[in-house]
């Protein structure tokens, strides 16, 4: 077994673009849920309206890629609002059904062939962020090593500006949730009647919180196009969602530095498991092979099923994630 | 000048609206399916008074504060604040406009501390706006106007020694005080208490009547929906019997006391005991 390779590729997948990714996705998601306790199961909508914000004004319209990230936000506020309107004044559950809908209905028409002159259909958008590719600092093509981290020279690009825009989102997060603003959001968690006996227009804050977490959805599915430098429907199904539900269970919701905690040990662990797998000593691998078929084909179906299990001894043992309290998960009972 | 200023009570203003009831409720009616839940012909509540209004459970008591605080909405009828309608205002803005509710089953925000849930309660923040949320300059100096405020409230109520717990520690009863002060955080001019007593063991119950009894004199007038006669008897100064969803009586609580149609179809041999506990029996 070469453990350098498996600890090389587990360090590069600690702060790689998946962590980014999925990490800037699960900002948005604590604003909604961790916050406010809005059960948003629809965050892969939000990130394909980043997505195809991007890839389709470039693609279609035709427009200069800066623009396309205007749209990015534009087509997630719009998304937000019209989840929000029909059902923030109802109660906390249709929100979840609407939002898990809502998210696999945007999947299924960008897929149609209706809007195949628009969304590119199964192929989807490709080729629209030359523009961003071509003012990267690094050279593409070539390997950039640093300490045990190795990256492409544009995936190196796409993480500067991904963590650039991950950590300003989590600081502008931590300062929204400091102040009297985050004070109301955490009240309409608690108690929502409460709030609103004590003067607060709970509808409009919910509508804020649901479009500041979409907003920062949709900006984390276009860095994701950018990297992949392509829109595929299928990419935003709810698996994706609830990857990202995951993450922030894993770091605690309702604390602003756990989506990066979270998303990160969620990889590394992903990762670490697949490589050890894939470099098993022979005799191991042909007992394995015997005993429970493993091939190279069901591999990544394993890695699932080993961390699935690492997540359950985290349910029972560190329930409240890395960063919540159980002191504070303990006054749920009460 | 025709505001009222609940700082002032002797203002020549307030003394002009002093005769005329702060609340009114005509014809207001709400109905569940086929059940009259509330049917008020007429009721006006006085201002700078404490009001109680009891009666049997199912009597519909809840409801109609519902329905004065724009919790629930009415099917017909005209309900005012100081001569304007309020009729389907929703309950932020009655905050808004200086009337201020508690819950029969308290709403303490369990994972708040308390001078948290404390600050929450203090009106036109500007940290409450998104933009300025962002920037702690345009409101870190009414935070701190506000949290000597309700640290202010905290010590009157006897809480300060749970300032920085989360509020889901907090006992029964000290979750009553929390959400009364809670409340007072808004500055109200009408305070409805939703059952306060309710829970309460009775040496704090003892210094939470004294705080109620406290509130008229600041300008503050206050309904409350009691069980206990003993506390209706000790704090009111008028009282509303309400069965059925319609008002039976009212009077003050000596006159309540000697209504003949209120003892017995209410009071009856159960005078003194917590009626909660009688309608279970």
């Amino acid at each position: 077994m070469d453990w350098g390779f498996i600890l090389e590729r587990t360090f590069s997948a600690m702060i790689g673009v998946e962590v980014m990714v999925y990490a800037l996705a699960a900002v948005g998601l604590n604003v909604h849920f961790g916050y406010t306790g809005l059960m948003n199961f629809g965050q892969a909508g939000f990130m394909a309206a980043g997505a195809y914000g991007i890839g389709v004004t470039v693609y279609w319209l035709q427009w200069n890629f800066w623009w396309g990230v205007v749209f990015v936000f534009v087509y997630g506020a719009v998304l937000a609002l019209l989840l929000g309107v029909p059902t923030l004044r109802l109660r906390a559950d249709y929100l979840s059904l609407v939002t898990i809908a809502a998210a696999e209905s945007i999947r299924l028409l960008a897929r149609s062939r209706v809007m195949r002159p628009i969304t590119g259909g199964v192929e989807g958008v490709n080729k629209f962020a030359v523009t961003f590719y071509d003012i990267s600092p690094f050279e593409l093509g070539r390997f950039y090593g640093f300490g045990p981290f190795k990256y492409l020279g544009r995936d190196l690009w796409v993480l500067v500006v991904g963590w650039t825009a991950l950590i300003l989102a989590t600081l502008m997060v931590q300062q929204l949730m400091r102040s009297p603003w985050g004070r109301t959001l955490r009240a309409i968690r608690e108690d929502e009647d409460a709030a609103r006996a004590l003067g607060k227009n709970t509808y409009y804050y919910k509508m804020q919180a649901l479009m500041l977490g979409g907003l920062i959805g949709a900006a984390a599915g276009c860095i994701q196009s950018i990297q992949k430098h392509s829109v595929q429907a299928d990419t935003f199904n709810s698996v994706i969602t609830f990857t990202i539900w995951t993450i922030l269970i894993i770091g605690g919701p309702g604390r602003a530095w756990s989506p990066i905690v979270g998303s990160s040990i969620y990889w590394s662990l992903i990762v670490f498991v697949e490589n050890t797998l894939r470099q098993l000593p022979a005799g191991v691998r042909a007992n394995l092979e015997t005993a429970i078929e493993l091939s190279d084909f069901n591999i990544s179906m394993l890695r699932y099923i080993v961390v699935g299990a690492g997540l359950m001894l985290l349910a029972r043992f560190r329930p409240q994630g890395i960063f919540g309290s159980r002191e504070e998960m303990a006054l749920d009972r009460r | 000048m025709t505001a009222v200023s609940p700082a002032t009570p002797n203002s020549a203003a307030t003394l002009n609206l002093a005769d005329k009831p702060v609340i009114t409720a005509t014809g207001v009616v709400k109905t569940f399916g086929g059940l009259r839940a509330v049917d008020v012909e007429r009721l006006e509540i006085r201002r700078d008074k404490i009001t109680a209004l009891i009666g049997p459970n199912g009597a519909g008591k809840t409801t109609f504060f519902n329905l004065l605080t724009g919790f629930d909405e009415v099917d017909s009828g005209v309900i005012t604040l100081d001569g304007a309608d309020i009729t389907g205002t929703p309950p932020h803005r009655l905050a808004a406009k200086g009337m201020v509710r508690t819950f029969q089953l308290t709403k303490a925000l369990a994972k708040l501390p308390t001078i948290e849930n404390m600050k929450l309660g203090a009106l036109d923040q500007r940290g409450e706006k998104f933009w300025s949320a962002l920037l702690p300059g345009t409101w870190t100096k009414q935070e701190r106007e506000i949290e000597a405020r309700a640290d202010a409230i905290l010590k009157r109520f006897n809480l300060t020694h749970m300032r920085d717990e989360f509020a889901g520690t907090m006992s029964g009863g000290q979750r009553k005080l929390l959400e009364m002060a809670r409340a007072l955080m808004t500055d109200p001019r009408v305070v409805m208490l939703d059952e306060p007593m309710a829970g309460v063991n009775p040496a704090l119950a003892q210094s939470l009547l004294e705080l109620i009894k406290a509130l008229p004199g600041e300008g503050r007038t206050v309904i409350f929906i009691e069980h206990n006669m003993d506390v209706v008897q000790e704090i009111s100064d008028w009282v509303v019997v309400m069965a059925e969803g319609r008002i039976i009586a009212e009077g003050t609580p000596a006159e309540i006391k000697r209504n003949k149609a209120v003892v017995d179809a209410y009071l009856g041999a159960h005078h003194g005991e917590d009626l909660s506990k009688v309608q279970l029996s």
